[in-house]
């Protein structure tokens, strides 16, 4: 078969999540920190600061961009990149917001190496 | 009828020449600039700090948007001049954009010298000029490679420091001997070459480029020598070239730069030059303080005054790397008819040097210890005798004249003229001036009115000082600070215009008092909560988005992403049935640690975040409440045994401890609180460290606050002597409520203290009985509201959705 297959997964309803903040998703492969920023856009990333592992999911969301809690790494919910002058960066992956409906891209998530 | 004034070029000497302009002669001229880069005039000096992520290119911008449209200017960016016609009066731009003037001023800088070794125009080779440069650079280091610099100036260091920032690993190539030898001499050079190699820089000096390789984009750079090193990124920075083409083309007078007279004017009298492209007296420069005297007298020329002429003047230079201090002025070379005079102090990397000539010092060097700089620089300029101070000339300014000055004194002592800012060619009387004249109160002010310290930042301490002076008490260097960098607002004035303007939410807040980001960030969030918090207690919905996780899920997160759990033990006092409830839920959640702490209680330690609510369960059956030993609140109160059994015991300390905690749990503070009270001045509770604590003595209650024992340590100062125990608890309830509405967030009540004069807290608190009655009500009145306990909320379904993950997925719903 030459089609790509997208594969989607449902994780929730976007109301699940409050307004700047975040929730994680469990996967075989390691947490997901799925956030809703100011203007309703969802994002998800691995939920594993590059710093020292700390959970995004529980930081303070401003911007486009979350704070670890451990530390104040700050992390592009866009890129997945460390902001200012701090390195590293973690895994984004794909969300899509249909009717309140939350799907995560699966493909990507398969690229995580728990 | 107004003039046309065409200006080619925008950088930082035509933006000084127009502000000044617009002073001299205003609506003279209509003006018009283009320039070859896509933007406004920024201060290039400060390129580096954005490099090293420090600063934004926002922070660097002289001259906004606005500041064109206000003064009429048209500003035609990302328009390289091509052409001058002399005979019609009219430059042409590449884009075919023609523009009439009566009046020329070209200042178009300077170009980065490129050495011509084979592979110099590679993919991956860059100079380092302007933001573009920056921005190409700040790309290449996200791949966190290995960028090799070539040139071992201020330029040169400036990038090479700026990319290890940004987390490559940096090679600088250097021709001579030792760095900066044009501003240094070798000795410095040397103690500067260490210090970057302790770095971790690697620095070659005597090595000469023969090429440079790669397919396609640079790999490798190799030396004269054989050696080659990998690189995926080479920034030249081996010097600069007037750039006068565009004056060539035109017919005028160039020979390095385009020659000007003393008055700016080039060959042609309709056409000035200033700044690096322009030469006076046979020398170009490429420093800013004489590119800002030629912009000054280019402006009174065309302002039509007779106004001064440029003259040189020995110029001085820091390198602005952060934790470097370095500073080199005048002329230092070696000579029969000159002396020097040399310090050195090996053990704290402190060398100085001062070059003498017929009782008069002509250049200085100073490396570890830079502070006594501009101090040299004056005496250099002003071709001081310093035949009386020679012994002691090299220990600095504070040792002229007898005992050591403190630094203040040292400033006071200054002449007006003495330079302050080297940049800006600021002098103490005119920075003094400005603060008189307009009521100038911030450093941010300051910079705005005069430029002191707006552009390399180094004399800001001095600046700071001469306010302190100048403003005595009314200035306070802490109130300037803005709050993060979502607004100019200090924390005081934030406080203050939230109840004058009676702000109750934080979009309101951020609305009125125009907040540079849409939602803030995680620094100024939690402070606007606490103070809403304060101050509304009754109408303020907390929002539980901006605090800290650990305040949002009411416990400690530790290392690993799970949490620690402390429950309140009354005064540290616990009983059978507590230490079985802690006991039995240990053993039923598997909690790995359990811990006593330093505020006498017990922690559970690696607790997962989904046990939290029954965990809570189990300990409020007990009678547990949140201990909230994460909270910028009330914590703990530490007693000792006291007159109930100690033989010493004065008072029941553990009582009043009890008491005290009870009646003060769950109040919101700027930073955290925590209490002790000992029976007696053995001080077994450790009172005398403590936000607050009590002594207690026979006669009664010694109230002490402003201890600290943690990042500082500080012994308490003394509130004042209580008889009763309800006494104590009012003063003590009242000092806490004075500094809820008074402390920055973060602000410990020794900090506050300090910043507010322990005087005045117990004018208000110990002496004001009715001032201290309104702190107490008002704290009573928070208390209604604030006194709830998170824990049970949380057991009873509150905020479910932090406790539990949103889904599981299985294998085979992600495969
Ligand atoms: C548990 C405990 C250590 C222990 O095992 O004994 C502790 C643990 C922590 N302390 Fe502490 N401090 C503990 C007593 C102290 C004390 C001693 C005391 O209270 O008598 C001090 C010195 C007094 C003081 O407060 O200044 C102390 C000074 C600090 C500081 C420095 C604060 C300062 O302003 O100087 C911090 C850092 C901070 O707050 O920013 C800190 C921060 C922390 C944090 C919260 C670190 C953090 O941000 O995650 C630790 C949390 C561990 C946890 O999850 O429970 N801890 N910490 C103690 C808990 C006391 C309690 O029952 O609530
Ligand atoms: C990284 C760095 C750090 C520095 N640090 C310091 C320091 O610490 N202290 C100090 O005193 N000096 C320092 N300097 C030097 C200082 O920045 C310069 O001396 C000063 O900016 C020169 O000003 P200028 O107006 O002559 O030229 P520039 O600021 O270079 O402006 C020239 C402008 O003209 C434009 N232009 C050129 N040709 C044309 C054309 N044909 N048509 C239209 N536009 C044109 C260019 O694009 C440029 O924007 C530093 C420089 C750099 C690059
Ligand atoms: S002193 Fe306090 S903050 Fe430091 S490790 Fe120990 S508990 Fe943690
Ligand atoms: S683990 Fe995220 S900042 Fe340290």
């Amino acid at each position: 078969m030459n089609m790509a297959v997208q594969t989607w997964i449902e994780i929730g309803q976007l109301a699940d999540i409050p307004p700047l903040g975040a929730r994680c998703v469990k996967t075989p492969h390691g947490r997901v920190a799925v956030f809703r920023a100011a203007d309703d856009r969802v994002f998800a990333i691995e939920d594993r600061c590059p710093h020292r592992g700390g959970p995004l999911s529980q930081g303070i969301v401003h911007g486009n961009a979350v704070t670890c809690p451990l530390h104040n790494f700050v992390i592009s919910l866009e890129t997945g990149e460390a902001q200012g002058a701090d390195e590293g960066s973690v895994a984004t992956f794909a969300v899509r917001v249909e009717d309140g409906r939350l799907f995560l891209h699966a493909d990507a998530l398969r690229r995580l190496v728990a | 009828m107004t003039e046309k004034l065409v200006i080619v070029g925008n950088g930082m000497a035509p933006g000084r020449m127009l502000e000044h302009l617009f002073e001299c002669a205003p609506g003279r001229f209509d003006v018009t600039i283009f320039n070859a880069e896509p933007r406004v005039n920024y201060d290039r000096i400060l390129l580096s700090p954005v490099l090293s992520g420090e600063k934004s290119f926002e922070e660097i911008v002289i001259h906004g948007d606005g500041w064109y449209i206000d003064n009429g200017i048209t500003l035609y960016k990302g328009h390289k001049i091509v052409g001058i016609d002399r005979a019609a009066k009219t430059v042409r731009s590449e884009h075919g954009e023609v523009a009439p003037y009566d009046k020329l001023v070209i200042a178009t800088g300077s170009v980065p010298f490129i050495i011509p070794v084979p592979g110099h125009t590679l993919p991956g080779v860059l100079t380092y000029r302007d933001l573009d440069d920056v921005q190409a650079m700040m790309l290449a280091a996200k791949s966190r490679g290995r960028a090799v610099v070539i040139g071992g100036g201020l330029l040169g260091l400036e990038a090479a420091a700026g990319l290890q920032a940004q987390g490559m690993e940096v090679t600088v190539i250097h021709l001579m001997p030792t760095l900066m030898e044009r501003q240094l001499d070798p000795a410095a050079g040397y103690l500067l070459q260490k210090e970057l190699e302790s770095r971790g820089i690697e620095v070659l000096t005597k090595a000469s480029t023969r090429a440079i390789h790669g397919e396609g984009r640079v790999q490798s750079v190799e030396l004269e020598d054989g050696t080659v090193i990998p690189a995926d990124l080479v920034v030249m920075a081996v010097g600069i070239r007037p750039n006068a083409f565009l004056g060539k083309e035109a017919g005028l007078e160039v020979n390095r730069g385009i020659v000007v007279d003393a008055r700016m004017q080039t060959s042609d009298p309709d056409i000035l030059a200033l700044g690096e492209c322009a030469e006076v007296g046979g020398l170009t420069y490429g420093l800013v303080a004489p590119l800002y005297q030629m912009a000054n007298v280019a402006a009174r020329h065309l302002a039509g005054e007779i106004g001064p002429v440029f003259s040189d003047q020995a110029m001085a230079t820091r390198l602005k790397v952060t934790g470097v201090d370095l500073y080199s002025a005048g002329d230092f070379a070696e000579g029969d008819d000159r002396e020097e005079i040399v310090l050195r102090d090996a053990s704290a990397g402190v060398y100085k040097r001062l070059v003498l000539k017929d009782d008069r010092i002509i250049g200085a060097v100073l490396y570890g210890e830079a502070a006594d700089g501009p101090w040299f620089f004056d005496q250099i300029r002003n071709r001081t005798d310093i035949s009386a101070m020679r012994e002691t000339l090299i220990f600095g300014q504070a040792y002229q004249g007898g005992a050591p000055l403190d630094p203040m004194a040292a400033v006071a002592a200054l002449p007006d003229e003495a330079e302050i800012c080297g940049c800006n060619g600021v002098c103490k009387g005119k920075i003094v001036g400005a603060i008189k004249d307009k009521g100038l109160t911030s450093l941010d002010d300051v910079r705005a009115h005069t430029k002191a310290s707006a552009s390399c930042g180094t004399c800001s301490g001095l600046v700071e000082q001469l306010m302190a002076l100048t403003l005595g008490d009314a200035f306070n260097p802490q109130a300037v600070k803005p709050m993060c960098g979502c607004t100019d607002l200090g924390h005081g004035d934030v406080r203050r215009l939230i109840r004058a303007k009676t702000l109750k939410s934080i979009p309101a807040v951020m609305q009125e008092l125009e907040w540079k980001t849409s939602h803030g960030c995680a620094k100024c969030r939690p402070a606007l909560n606490y103070y809403l918090v304060c101050d509304w207690p009754q109408d303020y919905a907390d929002d539980y988005q901006s605090r800290f996780i650990n305040e949002r899920v009411h416990a400690n997160i530790q290392k690993d992403g799970t949490y620690s759990v402390v429950p309140r033990m009354w005064g540290g006092v616990t009983s059978a049935k507590e230490l079985r409830a802690i006991a039995d839920v240990v053993e039923k959640f598997d909690i790995p640690t359990v811990k006593v702490t330093g505020g006498q209680r017990i922690d559970m330690l690696g607790v997962k975040k989904e046990d939290l609510p029954a965990v809570w369960a189990d300990l409020g059956k007990a009678g547990f409440v949140s201990g909230h030993a994460y909270a910028k609140g009330l914590r703990t109160v530490k007693t000792c045994v006291g007159s109930e059994w100690c033989r010493f015991g004065t008072q029941d300390s553990t009582g009043l401890g009890i008491r005290l905690e009870k009646f003060m749990w769950g109040s919101w503070t700027p930073a955290k609180v925590k209490l002790a009270v000992s029976g007696c001045p053995r001080n077994c509770a450790e009172a005398t460290c403590k936000d607050v604590g009590v002594i207690c003595v026979d006669s009664g209650f010694e109230i002490h606050f402003a201890g600290a024992a943690g990042l500082d340590i500080k012994g308490t100062e003394v509130l004042g002597l209580v008889k009763t125990e309800d006494e104590a608890l009012e003063h003590i309830v009242a000092l806490v409520q004075m500094y809820r509405e008074q402390g920055h967030y973060l602000e410990r009540i020794y900090k506050w203290a300090k910043r507010v004069g322990i005087e005045e807290i117990r004018e208000q608190i110990l002496n004001d009985a009715d001032r201290r009655r309104d702190y107490f009500d008002r704290f009573v009145h928070s208390q209604k509201f604030a006194q709830v306990d998170p824990w049970s909320e949380r057991v009873s379904g509150k905020d479910k959705h932090e406790f539990k993950p949103m889904a599981t997925l299985t294998m085979e719903a992600a495969e």
